[in-house]
C-alpha cells in the first residue's frame, strides 16, 4: 500500500503553549485513520495543518509524496468536514455540493451532484437551505459537498460530536460504509475512543501534543505503549506494575490453579450495569481494582473475601513506563 | 394589566405627542395655507402650495437629490464595504480603528464641511499642492460642484455605513469562509460567493442608513455645492428664510417625508424588517 499523506516532524506553536510537537506520521490510501486524544491534544490542529488553515511552525506535509508546507487551503486537494458543518446557509442543498464543482468547471455537475447526493442519501432534498435540515442531514450535506471533490485526503473534525447520541452510533456504521464504497482516504479526529476502535484501520493516539502511538485499533487497545495510551483507551487496573483490563479481571472464590496471575483480595462495592457486573474489590496492601464480570456469575457481597486473577497473556506491559 | 400599562406609557405618548406629532401637524396645517406677506401663513385655504410642485423647475431638484443621494450612497458602500472588511480583519487594532471611524463625530458636522473647503477651494491645501510640485498651473475646479457635494456626502456618511457592515461582518461565522477556500474558492471568489451574500442584509440597514439622511441633506450641498446644485433641503431651507414662503416650504418637507415613509413601507413589505 502506498502513503497518501505524511507529516514529517511537524510542530505547531502559538504564542504562549505548544499546540503540535513534533508529530510524524503515515496514512494509507484509501485507509480510515484516527486521530484521538482528549481536549487541547493537538489533534484538530493537525488537522488543520492538513488542510492549509494553519501553517506548521516546523515540519513538512506531504501529500503523494509533495511538500505541501506552501500551498493555500484552495490549492489542496483535500477537503474538510467542520465540526459544526459550516455549510453555506443562503446557499440550497444542491448549491453547497455545487460550490466547489463550479470552480473546477467539470462538465457533468449535475451528474456528479445527483450521484453524491444519492450516495449520502439525501435525494429529494436539493432545494432545501441549511435552516430547513436536521442535524443529520447538514451532516451528509456537508460530506457530499466534499466528496464530490474526490479529494486524496477528507479531512473529518469531530463530524459526530454535533449529533444526538442516539443517531452517532448509526452515523459510525454510515459513515464507515461511505469509506469503504468511495474508497476515499478519510482522516478522522475524535475524543471518543469507541468511535476511533469502531471505525478506523488505524489509530494515531496524541496527548499534548505528541503522538504517543500509531497502530491498529487491537494494538492501541491490547498492547498500549504508555501509561495514557492505555487508560485513554478504557479502563484499566495497575498492579505490580502491569496493567490488566477490567474485564480481563476474574474474581473467584476458589482458588484458580497455577498459570494464573492470583491476588487475595476483599470485595468493596457490586454495581449492577444491566449487561455487567462491576465488582470493586481491595488488595491486602490497599490498592483497589476493578473487575467487569458477567451478572450470570457469582454475585458478590461487601466483604467477600475472593481471588482475583487474569491470564497473564491479558496483562498489558509497557514499553517503557511513561509516567 | 392593561391599564396599568397604559399608565406608564402615558408620559413616553405625552413626549412623542408634543415633541413629534404636534410640529408634524402645524406643518400639516401650514402647508395648506397662503403665505403671509412678511413670512408665517394667512389664514386662507389652498392646494397650491402641492400642485407647484409639479413645476420641471422642482421636479428637477427633486430628481437631482435622489440622484445625489442614490450616488452617494454608493459611494459610501463602495468605499465603506472593504474598510468594514479590513476592520474586521485587523486583529488587535480592531478598536483602534473603530475609535478613528468614529473620531469626527466628537467635532461639529460644520467645521469638517468647512475644512472639505479649505481642501477643495482654489487657493486650498490640494491645488496650492498640485501648483507647487508644478503638475498643474490653473487650479482645479474642485468646489461649488456636483462633485464637491458627493465627496462631502460620501465623507459625512462613511461611518454610518462602516459601523453596520463592520458589525455584520463581525458576526460571520469565519468557518463559512475556511470552507469556501477549503472547497477550492480563491479568497476574491470567497467574497464574492459567501461574504457579500452573507451581508447583504446589513448591506442594505447601511445603504438605507445612508439614503434617507442625504436625501434631506442641506448642508453639505448649501456649502460644497454650487447654484447648480440645489437639493431638496436648500429648497426647504430657502423657502423659510429667503423667500419667506413658509408653506410651500412646509408642503415640500411632507412631500419628502411621505417619499421616505413611502419607500420604507414597500421595503419593510418586501421582507426588510430586520432592517429596521
Amino acid at each position: 500500500m502506498e502513503t497518501v499523506l505524511e507529516l514529517r516532524n511537524v510542530s505547531k506553536t502559538f504564542p504562549g503553549h505548544v499546540a503540535v510537537d513534533g508529530v510524524s506520521l503515515e496514512v494509507e490510501r484509501g485507509s480510515f485513520f484516527a486521530l484521538l486524544g482528549p481536549s487541547g491534544c493537538g489533534k484538530t490542529t493537525t488537522l488543520r495543518m492538513v488542510a492549509g488553515f494553519d501553517d506548521p511552525t516546523s515540519g513538512d506535509v506531504l501529500l503523494n509524496g509533495m511538500r505541501i508546507n506552501q500551498l493555500k487551503p484552495y490549492e489542496r486537494n483535500v477537503t474538510t468536514v467542520f465540526q459544526n458543518y459550516a455549510l453555506f446557509p443562503h446557499l440550497t442543498v444542491r448549491a453547497n455540493v455545487e460550490f466547489g464543482l463550479r470552480r473546477q468547471r467539470v462538465a457533468d455537475v449535475s451528474k456528479r451532484v445527483a450521484d453524491v447526493l444519492e450516495l449520502v442519501q439525501l435525494g429529494g432534498k436539493e432545494d432545501r437551505v441549511p435552516a430547513q435540515l436536521s442535524g443529520g442531514e447538514k451532516q451528509r450535506v456537508a460530506l457530499a459537498r466534499s466528496l464530490v471533490l474526490q479529494p486524496e485526503v477528507l479531512l473529518l473534525d469531530e463530524p459526530l460530536s454535533a449529533l444526538d447520541p442516539n443517531l452517532r452510533k448509526q452515523v459510525r456504521t454510515e459513515l464507515k460504509g461511505l469509506q469503504r464504497r468511495t474508497g476515499i482516504t478519510f482522516l478522522f479526529v475524535t475524543h471518543d475512543q469507541e468511535e476511533a476502535l469502531s471505525m478506523s484501520d488505524r489509530i494515531g493516539v496524541m496527548h499534548k501534543g505528541r503522538l504517543e502511538q500509531v497502530g491498529t485499533p487491537e494494538e492501541i487497545y491490547l498492547r498500549p505503549k504508555t501509561r495514557f495510551v492505555a487508560g485513554f483507551l478504557g479502563a484499566v487496573n495497575w498492579i505490580g506494575g502491569v496493567g490488566v483490563r477490567p474485564e480481563s479481571m476474574r474474581i473467584s472464590r476458589g482458588h484458580p490453579g497455577d498459570g494464573k496471575r492470583c491476588f487475595d483480595a476483599t470485595v468493596v462495592d457490586s454495581m449492577f450495569l444491566g449487561n455487567c457486573l462491576h465488582v470493586q474489590m481491595s488488595l491486602a496492601n490497599g490498592e483497589r481494582a476493578v473487575a467487569e464480570v458477567s451478572r450470570l456469575e457469582n454475585t458478590f457481597q461487601t466483604g467477600d473475601a475472593v481471588h482475583m486473577w487474569w491470564h497473564p497473556g491479558d496483562e498489558m506491559r509497557l514499553p517503557r513506563e511513561a509516567q | 394589566m392593561n391599564g396599568l400599562r397604559r399608565r406608564f406609557l402615558a408620559p413616553a405618548a405625552l413626549v412623542m405627542g408634543l415633541l413629534f406629532l404636534t410640529p408634524l401637524v402645524i406643518i400639516l396645517v401650514y402647508s395648506l395655507l397662503m403665505r403671509g406677506t412678511y413670512g408665517g401663513v394667512s389664514s386662507e385655504w389652498t392646494i397650491e402650495n402641492y400642485t407647484r410642485l409639479a413645476d420641471p423647475l422642482y421636479l428637477i431638484i427633486l430628481l437631482r437629490t435622489f440622484g445625489m443621494a442614490g450616488a452617494a450612497t454608493l459611494g459610501c458602500v463602495v468605499f465603506g464595504f472593504p474598510l468594514a472588511l479590513f476592520i474586521s480583519r485587523a486583529g488587535a487594532r480592531k478598536n483602534l480603528y473603530l475609535q478613528l471611524v468614529i473620531l469626527p463625530f466628537w467635532t461639529s458636522f460644520l467645521v469638517r464641511t468647512y475644512a472639505w473647503m479649505f481642501l477643495l477651494r482654489d487657493t486650498g491645501l490640494i491645488n496650492s499642492a498640485l501648483k507647487a510640485l508644478g503638475i498643474i498651473h490653473e487650479p482645479l475646479p474642485l468646489l461649488y460642484n456636483n462633485a464637491a457635494v458627493f465627496v462631502g456626502l460620501v465623507y459625512g456618511y462613511l461611518p454610518f455605513v462602516v459601523l453596520p457592515l463592520y458589525a455584520t461582518l463581525e458576526r460571520l461565522d469565519k468557518t463559512l469562509l475556511e470552507a469556501s477556500a477549503d472547497l477550492g474558492a480563491k479568497p476574491g471568489e470567497t467574497l464574492i460567493r459567501v461574504v457579500i451574500p452573507l451581508c447583504s442584509s446589513g448591506l442594505r440597514a447601511a445603504a438605507l442608513l445612508v439614503f434617507i439622511p442625504c436625501l434631506g441633506a442641506y448642508l453639505t450641498p448649501d456649502l460644497l455645492g454650487g447654484s447648480k446644485t440645489v437639493m431638496v433641503g436648500n429648497l426647504i431651507q430657502n423657502q423659510f428664510t429667503t423667500a419667506r414662503d413658509w408653506p410651500f416650504g412646509s408642503a415640500v418637507s411632507l412631500v419628502l417625508m411621505a417619499i421616505v415613509m413611502l419607500m420604507l413601507m414597500v421595503i419593510i413589505r418586501r421582507g426588510g424588517k430586520e432592517l429596521i
